[in-house]
């Protein structure tokens, strides 16, 4: 019986919804009960968007997450928003090429990976929501790598489909950086 | 059972509806509702429906009246700001007997209000909303699939007592993906020999029309259609119970404001505390019946709202204020946490000993 609380929260336009629509398709297709809650408004514009996403052996009631297990933090002003949100021991992954500061908090595992400029180098642009997954999913076992390939399958439109490949090397760049 | 797909609930409502047989949907876009009317624009085309965006709330209204006078399923969907303009038209429905469906997935008002969920339409769904002496049947889901689900069961009463039926969601629910397992429904064939057919001059003409200008015969009119109420109110009631079996004290929560006291619930049995849970799925018809009989056992209740205290009032009109009924609330488009309402239980029970 478990149940983790995902917040992924950077700008519009970064893959926030479809990094945790993945995450959820992942949960779905192991047969545990999952929710996925976007931010919606005003705020997707330049601001923050949110994604609270949580996987679930039992049945989900608040699908808000206000105390992330796992936060992933693409912009500085999500890292100074949720920081202090995570729970005791969560794990915060930080896109270190867009948020200068580190974490301050002491009671946290922290992984900072430069995921924005590393998918510029290896030419996948506006992939650097995936290369943060693959090292989510390396370092906490969120979703069991076998479930990557059948839930980008679900995730990825069929007009997308040679992008299908991308997402799961971007994903390995993620699992295979080292700090 | 169909295989589970992940929705957000303004696309699994909408596709329901399409399974339900609904082929007439007319809409205008606002926040936080607009997927329902996109998902139309998609889909209807595809399969001999119609999907019409009218020039604004009050002509889809009027669209849905002539649709359902003509004996069609028909639907439309807004949110607060835009089922304020539907009110006029849903009163003529009313007045007419006539069945829809109306969802309305709330944001925070009064006025512009904003586009953050909320559940600040209570009053307006469960009180008629209109003018004139009617109510409307008020669903209230509280998942995708129940987002889903209900919709079918909302066509169906509504034909079935000749009543619009408004399907009260809000933002979260309108706007959140889950599981959702979609199954053709079963689509009840329902008598509609009052329908605008056309006569093929075999028939007298079928008269809709919601005008009376004797009094006494708006007054019958007005009598038999709450004689009618009175049997959705003895049939119709639908409530989930959570853990009420050997409940001390009692949350009532509806929709989203459910999902949040359920943790707290489950929070507060951690601590030892035997709280329960009604979760009303009919809000009118209110689930009386099985507030009345949990009054006779808990020792006091909560109603936990996203509004300033509205469905608090039919709580105490349903236990007759026999026992306390606190209010846990967060207003505005907030939603409020599940430890908020673990310290609303908890000041419940210290109160109620």
């Amino acid at each position: 019986m478990s149940t983790t609380e995902v917040l992924i929260a950077g700008f519009g336009g970064q893959g926030i919804l479809f990094a945790g629509k993945f995450l959820a398709y992942a949960a779905l297709l192991q047969g545990r009960n999952v929710s996925w809650l976007p931010s919606y408004g005003p705020e997707m514009r330049g601001g923050t968007a949110n994604c609270s996403i949580i996987l679930s052996d039992v049945q989900v009631g608040s699908p808000i997450v206000s105390k992330p297990d796992i936060l992933i933090a693409m912009n500085l002003p999500s890292l100074d928003k949720y920081e202090k949100e995570a729970k005791p021991g969560a794990s915060i992954f930080v896109d270190s090429s867009l948020i200068g500061r580190k974490v301050e908090r002491d009671d946290v595992n922290v992984y900072y990976i430069p995921a924005t400029q590393m998918s510029t180098d290896n030419g996948l642009e506006t992939l650097a929501n995936m290369i943060l997954l693959g090292a989510v999913i390396d370092k906490t076992q969120v979703i069991p790598e076998d479930m990557i390939r059948p839930a980008l399958e679900k995730v990825v439109s069929a007009r997308h489909a040679w992008l299908l490949e991308k997402n799961i090397e971007a994903m390995n760049l993620g699992k295979n950086y080292k700090e | 059972m169909a295989d589970k797909i992940l929705m957000k609930g303004n696309e699994a409502l909408a596709e329901a509806a399409i399974m339900a047989g609904c082929r007439h949907y007319f809409g205008y876009p606002i926040t936080p509702q607009t997927e329902v009317a996109a998902y139309m624009a998609k889909r209807m085309p595809k399969i001999g429906g119609v999907f019409l965006q009218a020039e604004s709330e009050i002509a889809a209204i009027n669209m849905v009246i002539g649709a359902a006078a003509a004996g069609k399923r028909a639907m439309t969907s807004s949110s607060s700001p835009g089922i304020s303009l539907k009110s006029e038209g849903i009163s003529y429905m009313a007045g007419c007997d006539l069945p829809a469906l109306i969802v309305n997935v709330q944001r925070g008002g009064p006025g512009l209000g904003g586009i953050q969920p909320s559940q600040s339409d209570y009053f307006q769904a469960t009180c008629g909303g209109g003018h004139g002496d009617f109510h409307l049947l008020v669903l209230a889901p509280s998942s995708v699939q129940e987002m889903a689900d209900l919709v079918a069961k909302g066509f169906d009463l509504a034909e079935k007592y000749r009543m619009p039926c408004m399907l009260l969601a809000d933002g979260t629910m309108g706007q959140m993906m889950e599981p959702v397992s979609l199954e053709e429904a079963k689509v009840e064939a329902h008598d509609k020999s009052w329908a605008l057919t056309g006569t093929k001059n075999e028939r007298r003409p079928n008269i809709i029309n919601s005008l009376a200008l004797q009094p006494n015969e708006l007054e019958q009119w007005n009598e038999e259609r709450f004689k009618r109420y009175e049997i959705v109110k003895e049939n119709e009631q639908m409530a989930e119970s959570y853990l009420m079996d050997d409940a001390e004290y009692c949350v009532v929560a509806f929709g989203i404001a459910a999902r949040v006291s359920q943790n707290a619930v489950d929070a507060a049995r951690a601590k030892g505390i035997k709280v329960g849970m009604i979760r009303p799925i009919t809000l009118w018809p209110f689930p009386e019946k099985v507030l009345k009989a949990a009054a006779e056992k808990c020792k006091a209740f909560l109603s936990v709202e996203l509004n300033m205290g509205q469905m608090i009032k039919d709580v105490k009109l349903a236990i007759d204020c026999k026992k306390p009924v606190d209010l846990c609330y967060r207003t505005g488009g907030m939603i409020p946490s599940p430890e908020e309402v673990l310290s609303a239980i908890e000041k419940m029970q210290k109160e109620g000993k």
